[in-house]
């Protein structure tokens, strides 16, 4: 790395910590804070809502899905209402971190297999935290003994099963959504 | 039996509440929207309402000091101090209400009686003017105008003293309007004050709801006004408490203990759940840097903005509200006046809404719309608005 003022790698490096900032501004917050809300607002009432232009807020949330602050614009669905079966289970799993790689090469072993919804690397008496999802209990079962459990650095799981969801993502599921406001006061 | 002989005549004389042949008309609708809601449409924040059934089940029902909780008292003296700049005594200077409204009538009848003359901004909340009345006083209106964004003038209040005037009321940020007094109108107002030795009664419930960039300013925090000024404030809007009906007046301490007297014989004190409830609003607000009123305030500000540009975009004159949560549009060039607006827009298309006229005479030619509503049913109401404006 180059310590005098070496232009190039300087600008290059500014450049790169701009990409990479977690420093937002006020108008990306609030566009945030609307899409994470409902993400089919269009262009022009997110305009007017955070009092800036269509070409400021296009601008905006394009910057943000490049630095991935925005991944992706997903609604959040009661699938017990629908007719798709599915099993979800959340499994402890116990690892042996890699030597220079520590547990983010396990994690990646892990994260790719499609049946695994979450990562998460915890403190306390595990590891990982793998949120796994299949159609059925029979393919949630041979995804841990076959896939997950036979991995060479995992040292042990421990699987449970979800029951039932009442809140997700901040939405509670079952929420009484009743206005009991007076319908007119002064 | 003949009942009229027993009514004492001054309250028979008031009329009934503008808003009341709405909510009765709209209430029978099942599929209105509405946009007449005078309250948040957030429900108090989780950990308030768990501080309020932590302390029922804790045995906390008793009553309380008649001017309130000590702890609550200090808790609103520090809230003033460092958010408003207005210092007061919580042992001598606040008495905790049955919400700012009963603040509103016991000072008001603290201070009035048969012959003196209120002032009131109008438009303005519809119980000042009965209040006054109720208390045997005269209420006098000052009309406020939408070309100076319904700012109380004080040219106007100077031109309504007369020898008989006792107070001004000053409520702002201003339902119905939206409207707000910047620093200089209210230095302006303050010479006036000063002048004519009025008192101020400064019902700031709106005070967390400003937008634009701008803070908003306490009268009692204007260079000598203190004096002048009972404060008045409460937990409805900023903390989304309306129904726990818990407010507080602050004053100097020879009118406080005046407040005090009547609320000690009418009320005896406000319900301690409430004032559990509003402790703990207030001392995690100070700890959390108020963050639950700033996403309040947020979330009003977006649904503020949409509904001020889509009633621009249906060619309707709106001034830019600045505070509360209302848009007080003008309705003149449809011809109609507030009431038959209000009343065809409520029957044809189900959307409620309230005359300005149900504010005081000068709100003519304008009709007040809540955004403290969901952002889809605003969308749906203005849909609805611009269809009824075009069929006519």
């Amino acid at each position: 790395m180059q310590i005098d003022g070496g232009g190039v790698s300087r600008r290059s490096l500014r450049q790169r910590e701009a990409n990479c900032s977690k420093h937002m501004t006020k108008l990306e917050m609030d566009l945030l804070e609307l899409l994470q809300e409902d993400c089919r607002i269009s262009l022009e009432k997110l305009a007017v809502m955070t009092g800036s232009t269509i070409e400021e807020t296009a601008e905006a949330i394009d910057s943000m899905e490049k630095r991935h602050v925005i991944l992706r614009y997903a609604p959040t669905i009661n699938w017990d209402l629908t007719d798709r079966e599915r099993v979800e289970a959340m499994i402890e799993v116990r690892v042996t971190p890699q030597r220079d790689m520590g547990f983010d090469a396990v994690a990646k072993r892990i994260y790719r297999f499609e049946e695994v919804k979450s990562v998460y690397l915890m403190s306390g008496s595990y590891d990982l935290l793998v949120l796994v999802e299949a159609p059925t209990l029979k393919q949630l079962a041979l995804f841990v003994s076959q896939k997950l459990s036979t991995l060479e650095m995992v040292t042990g799981t421990a699987t449970s099963f979800v029951l039932k969801r009442y809140k997700e993502e901040g939405v509670i599921f079952e929420d009484d959504q009743t206005d009991r406001r007076l319908v007119v006061s002064p | 039996m003949n009942y009229e002989r027993y009514i004492n005549p001054t309250v028979a004389a008031v009329p009934p509440s503008g808003i009341r042949r709405f909510f009765d008309l709209a209430s029978t609708m099942k599929d209105a929207i509405s946009l007449g809601v005078g309250e948040p449409d957030f429900v108090t924040p989780y950990h308030i309402r768990d501080a309020a059934v932590n302390s029922l089940l804790d045995g906390g029902t008793q009553y309380t000091a008649n001017r309130g909780l000590p702890e609550l008292r200090r808790e609103i003296a520090w809230y003033l101090e460092h958010r408003f700049g207005t210092p007061y005594n919580p042992d001598k200077e606040i008495v905790v209400t049955v919400g700012a409204s009963e603040a509103i009538d016991v000072v008001l009848r603290v201070i009035t009686g048969p012959g003196d003359e209120v002032l009131i901004p109008d438009p303005s909340y519809v119980s000042y003017s009965p209040s006054v009345l109720f208390a045997g006083g005269t209420p006098v209106p000052v009309k406020t105008r939408v070309e100076n964004g319904f700012a109380l003038e004080a040219d106007a209040v100077r031109a309504a003293i007369t020898e008989h005037t006792k107070a001004l009321i000053l409520p702002y940020p201003n339902n119905p309007t939206g409207g707000i007094m910047k620093r200089r109108e209210l230095e302006e107002l303050a010479k006036v004050v000063r002048e004519k030795q009025i008192l101020v009664i400064s019902d700031e419930i709106y005070a967390e709801l400003t937008y634009g960039g701008l803070q908003h300013e306490s009268f009692a925090s204007i260079p000598g006004m203190w004096d002048y000024t009972v404060t008045i404030n409460g937990f409805s809007k900023a903390f989304a408490m309306t129904g726990w009906r818990i407010g507080y007046a602050c004053g100097p301490a020879e009118i406080m203990d005046m407040v005090n007297k009547i609320h000690q014989y009418a009320i005896l004190c406000a319900p301690r759940m409430s004032q559990m409830a509003a402790v703990e609003a207030l001392r995690t607000g100070r700890e959390k840097n108020y963050e639950d009123i700033r996403k309040m305030r947020d979330s009003y500000d977006r649904r503020r903005r949409l509904l001020v540009g889509a009633f621009r975009e249906m060619g309707l004159e709106c001034f830019e509200p600045l505070g509360a949560f209302y848009i007080f549009p003008s309705i003149q060039k449809t011809g109609m006046t507030s009431e038959a607006f209000c009343s065809a827009l409520l029957q044809e298309k189900h959307i409620a809404t309230v005359p300005g006229t149900a504010f005081g005479a000068s709100g003519e030619g304008h009709i007040r719309c809540s955004y403290a509503t969901g952002i889809d049913k605003l969308n749906l109401a203005v849909k609805g608005i611009k269809a009824f404006l075009e069929s006519r």
